[in-house]
């Protein structure tokens, strides 16, 4: 299999503006004989299921929550970036790509990045249109912040929750087209597998979740809209329901997955507590911009942290790193406090902690500065941990938080299965092995408002509408997914799902983790491969198919997380250099930072299924004829 | 810390329900209430017995999924939290904690505790939206806004759509939730165009819903896990009256 990118000729400025200019339309009277599926109803599905209805296509959307208001997205806090350069200091479209590009390090498409640049400011506008109440200044006009390390201020916020009001715009305007009867809007399904007839998507299998039964959807094009898998961790920021069943089914059934194992590390969550810990919870980076993140010196101090003085604490990342300080991006500040852990200076009781100080900003700031940048992330703190950040040092872990890799898509989102789209953190497209902050809900908005109705018309032009449930590839598609079911119901009933899913998130946090070894790598794949066997033996699942039944929800999605960890540590173990998130122990700089092998492994990496064998890689070589690959410091 | 439980559990909409008592005994006081819950349904399925089925989902307080009505309160005893937020250091060794689902004629149950909100999205459907289709906006900066009216636009914007104003409300209104958003759009220039239809419809169908009048009881706004002010509704039966005479 060649992986043909599409991307379209030309410099680098005019792609985009060229791919435009050439694509074939639906005309107006034919857009309503297409329906379009849209699987997962976050900031990209919904933007995608709005536009697509009001362009006048035939709408059905379907997410796993009681309401399409609830996707995950609407956890997403910090902001959106975007190019407008409103604040003067020098930002432009240019620079916003380089900055993705250089973030990501080198690992990502340079025309999906810089195309995702020249969409974001026409995000903004769309957004304000509808009503999102961005921060403000005291003319009336937008405010901006600089944002996870940028040197711009290019970041568009609203409070502490960004993603909860873009999201609510994109379903104000899902929902307006719900009533106009262009959406058929369908909440708790899940999709459980993909139709393909004759090469081509067309339709899905899903489970409804209140009465059992599995039901059969028809559609010209399927645009999965699903999210990241960052739950195969078990303990992760995401949502408890977030999963890659959708995703995964799709891979099963042709489409590639591309990089699974560039994963994100958020450095600032709040930390583990005990082993009932369900999830963690995030806290905005911004923290970072006052906090200062501190260790004790030297191994064994179990004082209180008021009580270590100055000169006994280390406040690594500044000492590392002068110019860029405690602002350094995700993936190093992550890094370097499981490294300090691992030297034995971590704090709290389970010693898995680094203190984040405001001390020094309330003494320089006042105290009411600090509530009112941060007043609303502190009283979260207090709430998870009953300790009050005014006063103590918060304590702070990297916890997962984003996931990089998804489904290998071209530049018309579209992945290796004809009619079938992955749309936003789903797809592997832009973010390379390292997501900038702010740019989720950038990339989510772009692909779905602004790409996908003109990538998806080209498609559709070249197909017939039509074809139905009664297509043999339903009936086998359904009777899978039903074998998968009474599968996991034939369990010997020793260990619950909870407990499998804890199990394989342990393997996977410590071995396909902030840290990789050959070692581990090798160890995890069988480690994964023995827990998964006895999950199909042993598993016990209570209730029945025909209800509502939450466990057997997760069951399923557990399951496919135990093939997802086994080629995260595949696809890890292969890429032998270090970059972004993907961090190999034996390929470091003497500084001990990520070294990238760009001479052999400036690709991505696009893993086929085989059934009854292991994966089969594919690479898609990245050319860089804009921007010259450099080692990324931030000394 | 020990806690004994009452919780509701009914298999369906139809069938009728009744409270079972369970009693755990290791209960962390570090724990959030669902990971309470959590523990009670790993017991439950290592029993054999089918676990208490329950809406949640980022455990973060933002999502609106979480729906407990804990000793008669809905989201239980700590202001502005969400019943994912709320912490089992909140009670006492030996505290005995009745659980119910919302109740409410226009949230049927469908199991144990889960129930159907989607009438909350219907009264979205009705208007709750600036009518502008993708692409045909101006420059963001285009329109100034005020930014007290932008900071009080956000407040109302704010809602998680939870329901715990209509479980609260001794006639099961929505008057808050749709007073929210009302609040929301009709403090923003964008919203100007379609004020008056937008308050007809929700307010429309809200009653459609089955939900019921307000009546000045401010339990919603001590409920409300986001602190949504009872001026939202003041606001809304403002809007409504110049939407009807103006």
């Amino acid at each position: 299999m060649t992986l043909d990118a599409k991307i379209p000729a030309g410099p680098l400025e005019s792609k985009w503006n060229q791919y435009l200019k050439n694509i074939k339309l639906v005309s107006p009277n034919n857009k309503r004989k297409y329906t379009v599926i849209v699987v997962g109803t976050g900031l990209a599905g919904a933007s995608a299921a709005a536009t697509l209805a009001e362009l006048g296509y035939n709408v059905k959307a379907l997410c796993i929550q009681d309401s399409s208001r609830r996707a995950h997205s609407i956890a997403a806090q910090g902001g959106i970036n975007a190019a407008k350069n409103y604040p003067g200091d020098g930002d432009s479209v240019w620079r916003l790509f380089y900055d993705t590009i250089k973030g990501g390090d080198y690992r990502s498409r340079e025309a999906n990045v810089y195309r995702l640049a020249q969409i974001s400011n026409a995000i903004i506008d769309q957004c304000v249109a509808q009503g999102v109440p961005f921060a403000r200044e005291y003319g009336g006009l937008l405010s901006n912040r600089s944002f996870g390390g940028a040197q711009v201020s290019r970041t568009f916020y609203a409070r502490g929750q960004t993603g909860q009001q873009l999201l609510l715009g994109a379903y104000s305007a899902l929902s307006r087209q719900v009533e106009a009867g262009t959406v058929m809007m369908l909440p708790r399904q899940e999709m459980l597998d993909l139709v393909v007839v004759d090469g081509r998507a067309r339709g899905i299998i899903t489970r409804n979740l209140v009465t059992g039964k599995l039901e059969r959807h028809h559609g010209d094009a399927v645009l999965l809209c699903t999210g990241g898998y960052g739950n195969v961790y078990y303990l992760s920021t995401n949502a408890k329901n977030s999963n890659v069943t959708a995703a995964w089914r799709c891979y099963k059934r042709g489409a590639l997955f591309a990089n699974p194992c560039f994963t994100q590390i958020h450095p600032t969550c709040i930390p583990v507590s005990g082993d009932y810990q369900s999830k963690l919870t995030l806290m905005s980076e911004s923290l970072r911009n006052d906090g200062r993140v501190w260790v004790p010196k030297n191994v064994g101090d179990k004082r209180a942290p008021l009580q270590i003085p100055e000169e006994d604490r280390d406040y690594y990342l500044e000492k590392k790193y002068p110019s860029f300080g405690n602002l350094v991006p995700r993936d190093v500040a992550s890094r370097n406090a499981k490294q300090v852990c691992d030297e034995g200076r971590g704090v709290g009781t389970t010693q898995l902690s680094v203190y984040l100080d405001f001390r020094d900003a309330i003494k320089r700031l006042g105290r009411d500065t600090i509530a009112a940048r941060y007043g609303n992330l502190f009283e979260m703190y207090e709430r998870i941990t009953d300790e009050n950040p005014y006063d103590v040092p918060m304590r702070i872990y990297p916890a997962v938080h984003y996931t990089m890799g998804g489904l290998w898509v071209d530049y018309n989102l579209m992945t290796t299965v004809p009619g079938l789209f992955a749309l936003g953190e789903c797809n592997f497209s832009d973010h390379g092995a390292n997501r900038l902050g702010a740019s989720a809900l950038m990339q989510g908005l772009a692909d779905g408002y602004f790409i996908i109705p003109y990538t998806l018309g080209q498609y559709l032009a070249g197909t017939a509408a039509g074809g139905s449930t009664s297509d043999a590839a339903f009936a086998e598609a359904e009777s899978s997914s039903t074998e998968t079911i009474d599968r996991l119901f034939s369990g010997r009933k020793k260990r619950t799902v909870l407990e499998f899913h804890r199990d394989l998130g342990r393997i996977v946090w410590d071995n396909v983790g902030m840290s990789r070894t050959r070692e581990g790598l090798t160890r995890a794949v069988d480690e994964i491969a023995a827990l998964r066997a006895s999950f199909w033996d042993d598993v016990t699942l209570p209730g029945r198919q025909d209800s509502l039944n939450k466990n057997l929800e997760f069951a399923g999605r557990v399951a496919d997380f135990m093939e997802l960890g086994e080629l995260m540590a595949r696809d890890a173990l292969q890429r032998e250099e270090s970059c972004g998130g993907h961090f190999r122990e034996e390929y470091q700089t003497p500084e001990g930072e990520a070294l990238r092998n760009d001479d052999d492994f400036a690709y991505a990496a696009a893993w086929q299924h085989q059934a009854g064998g292991p994966a089969l890689l594919h690479k898609e070589n990245l050319a860089f004829e804009n921007v010259s690959l450099s080692q990324r410091s931030y000394k | 810390m020990r806690i004994q439980l009452n919780v509701w559990r009914q298999a369906g909409p139809t069938v009728a329900g009744q409270f079972e008592t369970y009693s755990l005994d290791d209960v962390s006081q570090d724990m959030s209430f669902l990971e309470m819950f959590d523990l009670l349904n790993e017991t439950l399925i290592k029993e054999g017995k089918e676990p208490v089925e329950f809406d949640h989902d980022c455990r973060e307080g933002i999502c609106g999924s979480c729906n407990m009505m804990i000793n008669g309160q809905a989201h239980g005893p700590r202001a502005r939290t969400a019943t994912c937020q709320l912490h089992m250091r909140e009670f006492k060794n030996g505290d005995t904690i009745d659980v119910e689902p919302w109740r409410a004629d226009a949230f049927p149950v469908i199991r144990d505790l889960v129930v159907d909100r989607s009438a909350l999205d219907r009264i979205i459907e009705a208007g709750g939206y600036v009518s502008i289709n993708t692409g045909s906006a101006p420059d963001a900066n285009t329109i100034p806004v005020e930014k007290d009216k932008a900071e009080a636009a956000f407040d109302f914007a704010a809602c998680i759509g939870c329901g715990a104003c209509v479980a609260a409300c001794p006639n099961a209104s929505a008057s808050l939730f749709v007073g929210a958003k009302v609040a929301h759009l009709a403090l923003l220039p964008q919203g100007e165009p379609e004020r008056k239809r937008r308050v007809l419809h929700m307010v429309g169908q809200m009653e459609k819903e089955g939900f019921g009048d307000c009546s000045n009881h401010g339990e919603c706004e001590a409920v409300c896990p986001k602190g949504i002010s009872i001026a939202g509704i003041a606001l809304m039966r403002r809007e409504y009256m110049k939407a009807l005479i103006g």
